[in-house]
This record gives structure tokens, sequence and C-alpha cells, in this order.
């Protein structure tokens, strides 16, 4: 399961790195967002250094979406999603190597996220490690989620209105949790070990969906 | 056509239906006339009769059946045509009952809080659980292959049910530990004494009733439809054979 | 027939959906193992979806379903190792080169990768072609680097969805030597085709569909020796020179021989033999 998943990671990661779809047009949207909320909430910083946690963390789900939609739309093309299913992978493994691969490229764009929040809205960072692990489990759930969404969603002819409206409202509790953890990060919060209950949260919440994906990602595969 | 099931299935379904409006009449009854109003909250109280019955309904009949015949209809060693039709039906009355729930609880919040929606945790949470329930109705509206549906759709109901418990303590956590914030009582619970807890249990069971009967009703309604699509798989057949005569 | 050997595929009255559309509308249909069977019929009659079946892409409503030992209908992922197929889409990824897609394709298969360069010669891929994004190949070009991946997993079952199209007439002998070989080496064929000069020179059987069925099956005299089907070149030769089989020989169909016959073995023919 391992090996195959190193396999279809190496090879979604080896696509990206040709054709550079998320760094050219998915980490660009995302800075966007970040300008839109300064428009909606601006021009006064005072309102933009409250909100960052909130606002990094709704940009990054906008971004994970795409993300996800990037990941499924390279096997919708040329036939290669019957080939996957053709392969003789594990579907556990293909869909540890999708999550991992959209984690690692979710990873990219929340440096650029926390880049532009730190530098665009004023914030100050306060402390790394609640930063780090709220970031590194949350990325892992997201990934974890959107990579079972978007394979159901894959062979559907809507998938493109589907995909947020499903994936949107079961991540919810990562944006709830990742803010939490945030504000107490960035200073905009309490303080001291707040943030604890909301980094179990969502190691939690990661654990579970990568359990739930790796169980269930077979069977959902024939459901194209 | 004749009906799916026998008849004496069909008088069963009809005492449920008897019994269970008869007792939602009661509910309304008790709870509107015999019931005293609170020192508190005055009328406005008469809402727990319905407002948690309905919570109860939603969140833990509809979404655990839907969930659990999600899981039966997965493993193949149970596998069968009841369960999905079960979810489906399950997750469909129950999207009604959340919606209710909404409803009954902003207008129970409303007087209360001055507005219409105030973030309560309980009613936040039931909120997420309508957009994920309306997450399944529209992949339950994908057309498609009946297996291939009924397989996406119960994986869709257990990573949605999975979901459940997570978003309930987070956003209790979110309205408890956020310190900070303006200080809403939200607590809406009154105290229940006397015929009040009568007529609350009185509550919880018709209106489990009630969907246990709306349960059966749709269920035999999704059977009635998938006849029609077998009779339709039968003409599509032999309009399919037909062509290899030209 | 000598003793009865297991199928390599088995339909029995199989019936598959898509969406309310009833593709496969209760087809029978047999192929034993080392033979090259020909899916002949006009569009929309069936013959991608029969081979989508077998690869357990299209799931089975109805009937039975049996391929290379593995019942389709319980888990139709089981046989998919053992199973190539070369569709209508080349199911390649355009942002990888040849190698790339070659070296993913037989690792994920569980193959080794000692296969791939021998694979890649045979279909004249060499050179500055290997290190080609598969985007900017040609048609034929894709096709033969679909029929490469096939040729390094060496699949039990190859399933071919119009492995002519595209190709051109030194690829498409190279194509039939190919499937000979993999024939030789003991995989079964099935091919689904719309041009009979190209698919029914290499064929044991050809088999029509319409409406989802079969309605005309008939076999187009090999001369076998063994289970080891011989090509129509090979069949030329040796009924040009005496006839001498050291072994069994089973035909379905006629034999003519300009010579004399020497069988040390049993000789079945299910049709007239005529030796001059």
């Amino acid at each position: 399961m391992w090996r195959d998943a190193l396999l279809v990671a190496g090879k979604d990661l080896r696509i990206e790195l040709r054709s550079r779809v998320v760094l050219n047009q998915v980490a660009p949207f995302a800075l966007v967002v970040l300008a839109l909320f300064a428009f909606a909430l601006g021009p006064n910083r005072a309102p933009m250094v409250q909100a960052a946690a909130g606002l990094f963390w709704v940009a990054v789900l906008f971004a994970c979406v795409l993300a996800v939609q990037r990941s499924f739309a390279l096997e919708a093309v040329d036939g290669t999603r019957d080939g996957l299913r053709l392969s003789g992978l594990d579907p556990a493994g293909i869909f540890l190597g999708k999550a991992a691969a959209i984690a690692v490229q979710l990873t990219v764009l929340e440096v650029l996220l926390a880049l532009g929040v730190v530098l665009f809205y004023g914030a100050h960072v306060h402390s790394y490690v609640a930063v780090l692990v709220a970031c590194a489990a949350g990325t892992a759930g997201l990934a974890a989620v959107g990579t079972l969404y978007g394979a159901l969603a894959a062979g559907v002819r809507v998938r493109e209105t589907l995909l947020p409206f499903l994936l949107l409202p079961v991540v919810a509790p990562v944006l709830l949790a990742g803010t939490r953890a945030w504000q107490v990060a960035l200073g905009t919060g309490p303080g001291g070990d707040a943030a604890d209950p909301w980094l179990r949260l969502m190691l939690v919440f990661a654990a579970v969906y990568l359990a739930v994906g790796v169980m269930i990602f077979g069977p959902l595969q024939e459901a194209a | 056509m004749t009906s799916p099931w026998s008849g004496r299935t069909i008088w069963i379904v009809r005492v449920l239906a008897l019994v269970s409006v008869l007792s939602v009449a009661a509910t309304v009854w008790l709870g509107l006339w015999v019931t005293p109003p609170d020192k508190v909250q005055g009328n406005l109280v008469r809402l727990v009769y319905v407002h948690p019955p309905m919570a109860w309904v939603a969140l833990y009949l509809a979404f655990g059946i839907a969930a659990v015949s999600s899981l039966l209809w997965l493993w193949s060693r149970t596998r069968s045509v009841f369960w999905d039709r079960l979810a489906a039906a399950a997750m469909e009355v129950g999207t009604v009952f959340t919606a209710l729930t909404l409803v009954t609880g902003a207008i129970w919040g409303r007087p209360t809080w001055g507005v219409w929606w105030a973030w309560d945790a309980r009613l936040t949470s039931t909120a997420l659980l309508l957009v994920l329930q309306l997450g399944y109705l529209a992949l339950r509206r994908i057309p498609g292959d009946p297996d291939v549906r009924a397989r996406r759709c119960a994986i869709g109901a257990v990573i949605a049910a999975v979901d459940v418990p997570i978003v309930h303590f987070s956003v209790n956590w979110w309205r408890t530990l956020h310190q900070g914030a303006t200080v809403l009582n939200t607590n809406l619970s009154p105290t229940i004494h006397g015929v009040m807890a009568w007529t609350l249990l009185l509550g919880f069971v018709s209106f489990t009733l009630a969907f246990a009967w709306m349960l059966t009703v749709r269920y035999r309604i999704q059977v009635l439809s998938d006849r029609i699509e077998g009779t339709d798989l039968e003409i599509a057949l032999r309009e399919r054979w037909s062509e290899g005569d030209e | 027939m000598g003793e009865p050997m297991a199928s390599a595929v088995s339909l029995r009255a199989a019936v598959a959906l898509t969406g309310r559309f009833p593709v496969l509308a209760g087809i029978d249909l047999a192929v034993a193992p080392g033979e090259i069977l020909v899916l002949e019929g006009p569009n929309g009659a069936g013959k991608t979806s029969v081979l989508r079946a077998c690869a357990g892409l299209l799931p089975i409503t109805s009937g039975e379903a049996v391929v290379l030992g593995h019942d389709l209908r319980r888990r139709p992922s089981a046989a998919r190792r053992h199973v190539g197929m070369l569709g209508h889409a080349a199911a390649l990824y355009d942002e990888l080169n040849v190698l790339e897609n070659l070296r993913f394709a037989v690792r994920a298969a569980g193959a080794g990768v000692e296969g791939i360069d021998g694979a890649l010669e045979r279909l004249g891929l060499v050179g500055r072609l290997r290190r080609t994004s598969v985007g900017r190949l040609s048609a034929g070009q894709r096709r033969r680097v679909a029929l490469a991946v096939l040729l390094a997993r060496r699949p039990a079952l190859w399933l071919l969805d119009e492995p002519h199209a595209a190709l051109d007439a030194a690829a498409r002998s190279l194509l039939g030597e190919i499937i000979l070989e993999a024939v030789a080496g003991g995989a079964t064929v099935l091919l689904a085709s719309h041009e009979p000069e190209a698919a029914l020179p290499l064929a044991h059987r050809a088999v029509t569909l319409a409406g989802g069925r079969v309605v005309d099956e008939r076999s187009l005299g090999r001369l076998v020796t063994g289970p080891r089907p011989v090509g129509p070149s090979a069949a030329a030769a040796a009924a040009a020179a005496p006839l001498a089989v050291a072994g069994d020989v089973h035909v379905a169909g006629d034999v003519h021989v300009a010579g004399d016959v020497a069988v040390a073995g049993d000789v079945h023919v299910t049709g007239d033999v005529h030796v001059a």
C-alpha cells in the first residue's frame, strides 16, 4: 500500500512540476482572495489583523477546493481514470498517494498565504509551534476529505459545482479549529495553551478521515 | 400495479399513521393549552415540546438510521437494496425535520435574543447538519446506474456521519471556549416538571412515530418508483434486442 | 475435443447498464484460453461494452460473468492485475514522457521494469522519443506507447478496442506479430474491430454483436497444434509442404493439404479434409 501511495504521489507531483498549474493559477487565486478580504474589511489594518487567522483558513479552504479539482482533473483526461482503476494499484495506496500530493501542494500554498497574511495584514506570529501543528494537522485533514469527495464527484458531470458544496461543510471544523489555534498563535486571541484543544481536534479530524479514506476508497472507486 | 406490501403491512402502516397523528395532536393540545407558561419565557416555552423532539429525530434518528443503513449496504454480506432505500428515505425525511428544527429554534430565539440567528451552538451544528443532508440529497439526484448511485450515496452518508460528532464538539467549544465574545445567554432550557415533563415525553414519542410513518411512506414510494424503472428496463431491453433484427 | 478447458472469459446472460440503457442485453460469450476472438458489429452494438465488462470497468447487473476464474459480480477488481486493455483513449498522462508513463504503469502492475526497454524497442519508440511528453505525440505514436505498456505488463487477457485505428501499415503488421507472440506465450486476446481485413487474419473465431447480444458466430479455421495457435504465415507454410504433426491435431474448419499427411497422434476435424 505504501509503495503504491509513493508511486501515485510521485506521479501527481511530477505532473504538477511539469505543468505548474497549482503554482501558476491556484497560488495567485489564493493571494487574490486575500486581497478581496482586504478590500472588504479595510482600509484600516485593525479589522484585518483581528480577522487574519480566520481569513487565512478561509483562503486555504478555497485553495483546497481548487487543488482537489485539479488533482482529479488529471485523471479525467484521456481515460486515465480507467487506467488507474485497471492498473492493479491498491485503492488505499491510491488514496494516500493522491492525498499526499494534495497535501504537499496545500503546504506550499499555506506558506504563501501565511507570508501574505503577515505582510499584508500586519499579523505577528507569537507561537510558531501552534502555527506549524495547526497547519500540518489541518492540511492532512483537508487533503484526506478532499481526496474522498474528489473521487466521489469524479465521474459526475456537475462535479465543478458539486465538489465545493460537498467538501466545505464537512471541513468546517477544520476552519473553526484552525482559526482558534491561529488566533492564539497570532496573539489576537487568548494566550497560553488555549490552542491545545483545537490542535487536538484537528489531529483527530485528520486521523479519522485518513482512516476512513483508507478503508473506503476501494468501494469508492467502483462508484464512477 | 400490485402493492409491494402484504395486506397486513398496509394495516400496520395505517395504524401507525393514525397513532402518530393522534399523538402529535395530543402534544399540540397539551402543549398549547394544558401546560402552564414559564415564569421567565412565558408562552414561548411551549416550543420545548416541539423543538427538542424534532432535533432528536433529525439528528439521532434520521442521520443515525441513514448512517447505519449505509454501512450495512456497503458491507457485502448484508448488502441489499432495502438498506439503500432506507438510507435515502431516512435522509430525505430527516432533512425536513432538520429544517423544521432550525425554524422552531429561530422562532424560539427571536424574542429572547432579539435576533433571528445568534450562532447558538446547537443551532449552528444543526445548520451544518442541514447542509450535509442537502449534500446527500444532491448526490442522490445524480442520474445513473442505481447500483452506482447507491454506492456513492452510502459513502457520502458515511463521510458526513463521521463528521457529525466532530462538528458538534467543535461548534460547542467554539461557543464555550471562546473568550471575549459578548456573553449571550443562549441557554433556553426551562425548568420542566409535572405535566410539562409528560408533555415533553409525549412530544418525543409522537414525533418519533410521525417520523416512522413518513419513513415507511417514503420507502414505499421508493419501491414503487424503482418498480417503474424496472419495467422501463424490460422495455429498454426489448428495444435493444430489436436493434439486432434490422 | 480433448478434455474441456476452463474458459478465460465466460459471460452468460450478462446484462450491463449505463444509466438506464442496457448496453449489454443478456449476452452469452465464452472464450477459451489462448484464443484470439474478434468482436464485430455496427456502432453501438456493444463491442466496447463487452471489453469494458471483461476488464471489470462495467458492472454486470444480472447474469454471470467470470474472467480468468474471478467472478466479476462479486469482486470486479479481482482480475485487473491480469487484464490489459487498449481502449479508444490511451490512458496516458500527457505531461509525462514516454518512459515515465511506462515506468508508472509497469510498476503499478507490479511487473518488473526490465521489460520496458524491450517493449519500447519493439514498438520503435527509441532515442529522443522516449523523453518526449506524451501530449506532443501523434495519435499513432500514442497508440504505440499504449501498446508498449501492454507488452511490458504481459497480462493474461488482452482487450483491444479497435487497435488498428490510427496505426499505419507497418504498425499494423507489428501489432499482428505482437498479438501472436502474446498468445504463443499463453495470453488470450479479445479484439473489437471495424476493419475485418486487418483483424480477421489473426483470429480463431469471430463473433458478431448487435443490440447488446451475440447474433452470429463463426470460426475461422486456424490450424491449432496443442493449445497454441499457428498464425496465417505458418499455416500457409504448413499447407504447402507435407503435413507432419507430432501431437494431436484439432481443427475447427476445413483442412486443405497438397501433399502427404503423417500424424503421430489423434486427428479431430470438424470440417472437411482434402488431401491431394
